[in-house]
């Protein structure tokens, strides 16, 4: 193999495993710290640089980082980090982050965006372009901002307080809010002359089920995310006493625990596939089922009943899961039909796009499903004015994903803006690379590995739950426990790089280390190399970090899988060959605004502060 | 500074036919020099007992003074181990094996501990045949009391702070030879390759086997004008017979490294399969390994590999008579068998 080329910025981004697989990128290891030094504020910012809405993302992400987590590779479970990202939210000091907001220009720059939708994508475009002095229009059909985070998400999984002060955070920056205000044609507000616009609309139309029984069945039979909203603003009050939800998504999981916060007595859940392949994360099935919330897999709906113009009950088929060699399923009915009483039925099986306000005649193409033909990179459509994120871009995703669309379009308005090229002229990452050795032995971070199992967050009790659909139900972690959670995190950032040319050979390194990484041995393709190191490497999704040639004709070869980031090899090293080097990568944003303000690592609380 | 080594192993270690993988053989957090060679030896000591399904309570442990006998921590945390007096490692264990002989005794010296205060028991334990592994961590000097030379610190060459040795020094493998040990192998503690396999053999032998590890000193004598640092071992290394231990059951597929390949058979069946530097080269012909290992020496090269092995020796148990059962395992009634036996005996010294 050729050896690696540590100075390519993505080459140590990759080692830092939850935040390459964060869309957005956030130096999660670099908060968890901050967290365990009690540094909220700090941890906070960190955050907010990356993902304009930790307190709200500390609640709902769908936690792309966590399955990436190195830590789930050694261990049981990988680090709790979307419920660190909440503390850091729960204990920042409010004022204090006040005088960390960037400025806003009072002079502006003379170029006017339209935002349309008031969801996290749009949002996040305001918050890197507002500081660059653009001025912004921000349309919603809704009173209030925030998209899918405020009608969709229920409060008792995000009280709205903690989004009133994300969104706040925004729109606080000067953006005009255009609300209550339903856009029905592109072509109007191009007409207005703005400089660009961005369309951040969601996915807003929730899909139906045609099956027997379902007209007669209106009255009672819901759409999903339709129903949701109209909870959360209160325009439903209440259901009736037996619900059955159909889907076995999030927004499934949201509706049956609302309904039975709003009369259901016995709400049930159905889902065509198994349980394990329902698309719904694993912790929103878990506090399902802890609310008494029974979900029934293997049930695909037949019919709605209905009796005397009234729904009474549904029909479903049992099926059967199964998957060929290509882990491509097959679902075969067993034959078996199972009846469900019910009063109401909510349809959770989907949303799509729709786009009827977009006239064909605006230069914008659309291709497969109808959806905006987008760059994948730029989010500029075939209207170069025109830039589209979010949910709307390529489909229903997350409020991460969102995010990390804004800010990228963001970057491309402002260098369309600027007469540049959003393709050639993108700014490269922010990084840093910075020795952690501060004596022979000692380093900059809490190198000892801790043993400790991942921390549970605790839960109000289920009856005082249910009591409210306002009441949040998970209580977070204290700072204690807080602690020992930021503890089991491996600190990935904190990178092992080798110097060739200090190596002497001793072996120190390959004997001391837990897992194995290290190998000395004569260079070869990476299949062969894979074969010959003193531990498998089966993990082929990982990187193996490779020297140049040694005085003995060989090559260092670390397989970075199941490195714990311990510096125990540093620490054998008797040249110095290896070293911790903490690399804190950022996603510059638009503008090539600062990096997240930082910290200095070394500033640990003495005794008498962490008394105080 | 790391005062403990993290738990976490790599999840797909390998596990030995006892279902254990190498955690259960390893021992404290080594507290030698970063690049020590010891420590590379501690590793290689439990890949090999590891690889030969010994469970760690089956041995034990022996040494005497110096950083090479304190490195028993560092390996097999589950052994028994006697860390005795500078030089007296052989009479402990002679002790100790004599009242377990069920035991694999490993012992670890070093060539201060060996050539200088421990010679006259060094000697003894050859002649006796002592079934045991010693090793000697041989570094050229007294680490531990800060990098005096040694007995094995060769003439001429020049301690870290300039000072030229004047004496000749000792050569343990030639010692162990005239002596008539019946294993001795010479190895490098930065070549695991060659080191674990002989480990193995060493420690499958049924009899005395020595294996003199040079083993740089990373503090005290590793630098130029020293001939036991890393750089100077690498370039005089000569790798002679080259050793793959095959346990019994298994088929003999090494492949021929160089000249022919030679097997010998151990004792228990294992055995010890030789590929060897010459045509002519036996390692079971004693006068021939002390004529190679002095041309190797007179040209400046250091012979490495399985010098000489006797698998069928007769070892201190069998020239004794020990019983095969352990001493510590007989009772009473048959050490003591009782006035009626005493007065047989004394009837047949009349
Ligand atoms: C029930 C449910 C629960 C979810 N839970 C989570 C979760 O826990 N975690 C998570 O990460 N994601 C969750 N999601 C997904 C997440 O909410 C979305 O992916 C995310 O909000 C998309 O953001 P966006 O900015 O693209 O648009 P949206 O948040 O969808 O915002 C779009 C906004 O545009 C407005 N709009 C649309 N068309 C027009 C128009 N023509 N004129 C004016 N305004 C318009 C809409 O009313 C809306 O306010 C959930 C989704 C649903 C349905
Ligand atoms: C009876 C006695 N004499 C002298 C010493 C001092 N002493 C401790 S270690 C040592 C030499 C050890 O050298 P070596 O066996 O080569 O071990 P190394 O530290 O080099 O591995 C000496 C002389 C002692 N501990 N006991
Ligand atoms: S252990 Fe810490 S740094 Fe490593 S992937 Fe997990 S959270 Fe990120
Ligand atoms: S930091 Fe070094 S010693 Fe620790 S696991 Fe990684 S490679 Fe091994
Ligand atoms: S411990 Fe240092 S000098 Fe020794 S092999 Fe490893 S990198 Fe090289
Ligand atoms: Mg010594």
């Amino acid at each position: 193999m050729k050896a690696t080329d540590i100075s390519n910025p993505e080459y140590f981004h990759k080692v830092v495993d939850c935040q390459y697989a964060c869309p957005a990128h956030t130096p999660v290891p670099e908060y968890i710290r901050l967290i365990g030094q009690r540094r909220y504020s700090d941890a906070y910012m960190v955050n907010w640089e990356s993902n304009v809405f930790p307190g709200v993302l500390g609640r709902t992400c769908d936690r792309p980082c966590e399955p990436a987590c190195r830590r789930g590779r050694v261990d049981e479970e990988p680090v709790a980090i979307c419920r660190l990202k909440r503390v850091a939210a729960d204990h920042k000091d409010d004022a204090n982050i006040a005088t960390r907001l960037p400025a806003i220009p009072a002079k502006k720059n003379g170029k006017r965006i339209a935002l349309i939708g008031a969801g996290p994508a749009s949002l996040t475009v305001a918050r890197d372009l507002m500081p660059l002095g653009y001025e912004i229009d921000l349309y919603d059909e809704n009173a209030k901002a925030g998209g899918f985070m405020r009608s969709q998400i229920p409060s008792f999984r995000l009280p709205e307080e903690v989004l009133d002060q994300e969104v706040g955070y925004v729109l606080d920056m000067g953006v005009t809010q255009v609300f209550n205000t339903r856009v029905n044609s592109l072509r109007e507000i191009l007409d207005k002359q703005y400089d660009a616009v961005f369309v951040g609309t969601g996915a807003p139309k929730g899909k139906d089920l045609k099956i027997p029984g379902r007209e007669a069945a209106d009255a009672n039979v819901h759409i999903g995310i339709n129903w949701l909203e109209s909870v959360a603003f209160e325009h439903t009050e209440n259901i009736g006493k037996k619900v059955v939800i159909v889907g076995g998504g999030n927004t499934a999981m949201d509706c049956c625990r609302t309904a039975k916060r709003i009369g259901g007595e016995e709400v049930t859940v159905t889902v065509r596939s198994t349980y394990e392949a329902m698309k719904a994360s694993p912790w929103e099935k878990d506090d399902t089922l802890a609310e008494g919330i029974p979900i029934l897999a293997n049930h695909s709906p037949r019919e709605f009943i209905v009796e005397d113009g009234k729904l009474v009950a549904m029909t479903f088929n049992v099926v059967e899961s199964s998957y060929d060699e290509n882990g491509k399923r097959t679902i075969t009915e067993t034959g078996e039909i199972v009846t469900v009483e019910c009063t109401d039925a909510i349809m959770a099986i989907g949303q799509d796009n729709a786009f009827p306000w977009i006239e064909r005649d605006l230069g914008i193409e659309f291709g497969d499903w109808d959806m905006p033909v987008v760059d994948k990179h730029s989010f500029q459509s075939t209207n170069q004015k025109v830039f589209f994120g979010g949910d709307a871009a390529f489909g229903p995703e997350n409020i991460i994903t969102a995010v990390a669309h804004g800010h990228q379009a963001a970057i491309s308005m402002d260098l369309f803006l600027s007469g540049k090229s959003v393709h050639d002229d993108r700014p490269a990452p922010g990084t840093n690379l910075v020795s952690t050795k501060m004596g022979i032995h000692e380093w900059a971070y809490d190198s000892q590995v801790i043993d400790d199992d991942r921390q549970a967050s605790a839960h109000l009790p289920v009856e005082q739950a249910l009591s409210s659909r306002k009441i949040e139900s998970e209580l977070g972690f204290s700072p204690e426990i807080a602690f020992t959670e930021a503890e089991r995190c491996l600190n990935c950032d904190v990178q092992t790089v080798f110097v060739e040319e200090k190596c002497i050979e001793c072996d120190g390194c390959t004997d001391i280390c837990p897992t194995n990484c290290i190998t000395f041995t004569e260079n070869d393709e990476e299949e062969n190399l894979r074969h010959k190191l003193n531990a498998p490497s089966n993990n082929k999704e990982q990187d193996l970090y490779v020297s140049y040639g040694l005085p003995t004709g060989r090559v260092m070869v670390k397989d970075e899988d199941v490195c714990l980031h311990c510096g125990l090899c540093a620490e054998r090293c008797p040249t110095s060959a290896w070293d911790m080097q903490k690399y804190l990568y950022t996603v510059t944003k638009a503008g090539n605004q600062p990096a997240p303000i930082l910290v200095e690592q070394a500033g640990r609380r003495t005794k008498q502060e962490e008394a105080a | 500074m790391s005062f403990y080594k993290p738990s976490f192993r790599h999840p797909d270690s390998p596990t030995n036919a006892l279902g254990l993988t190498r955690k259960a053989y390893e021992g404290g957090i080594s507290t030698l020099c970063a690049g020590c060679g010891h420590d590379s030896i501690s590793a290689a000591i439990i890949q090999a007992v590891w690889g030969l399904n010994i469970e760690p309570h089956r041995v034990a442990k022996m040494s005497g003074i110096g950083c090479s006998s304190k490195s028993p921590n560092y390996f097999l945390n589950k052994a028994h181990g006697f860390n005795s007096v500078h030089g007296r490692m052989p009479s402990v264990t002679t002790g100790a094996n004599v009242a377990n002989r069920d035991l694999l005794y490993i012992g670890v010296s070093g060539d201060g501990d060996t050539a200088s205060i421990g010679m006259g028991q060094f000697a003894h334990v050859i002649r006796r045949n002592l079934n045991m592994t010693y090793i000697v961590e041989n570094n050229g000097c007294y680490g531990l009391t800060k990098g005096q030379d040694s007995a094995t610190a060769d003439e001429g060459t020049q301690s870290k702070k300039g000072k030229i040795n004047p004496f000749e020094a000792i050569d343990l493998v030639a010692l162990a030879l005239e002596l008539g040990a019946t294993f001795v192998a010479r190895s490098f503690s930065g070549d695991k390759q060659q080191l674990v396999p002989l480990l193995k053999a060493a420690m499958s032998h049924k009899g005395f086997a020595l294996i003199d590890i040079v083993s740089p000193c990373v503090t005290f004598n590793n630098h130029p004008g020293s001939t036991k640092s890393y750089d100077y071992t690498r370039e005089h290394v000569e790798a002679g017979a080259v050793v793959d231990f095959v346990p019994m059951a298994q088929e003999i597929t090494l492949d021929q490294i160089q000249g022919s390949t030679q097997n010998v058979t151990l004792h228990n069946g294992d055995s010890v399969q030789l590929s060897k530097l010459s045509d002519n080269y036996d390692p079971t012909d004693r006068v021939r390994a002390i004529q190679t290992l002095h041309e190797h020496k007179a040209k400046d090269r250091l012979l490495t590999g399985l010098i000489y092995l006797e698998p069928e020796s007769e070892n201190f148990h069998d020239i004794l008579n020990i019983p095969d059962t352990p001493l510590n395992q007989l009772d009473q009634t048959t050490l003591c068998p009782g006035s009626d036996a005493l007065a047989q005996i004394n009837q047949g010294l009349k």
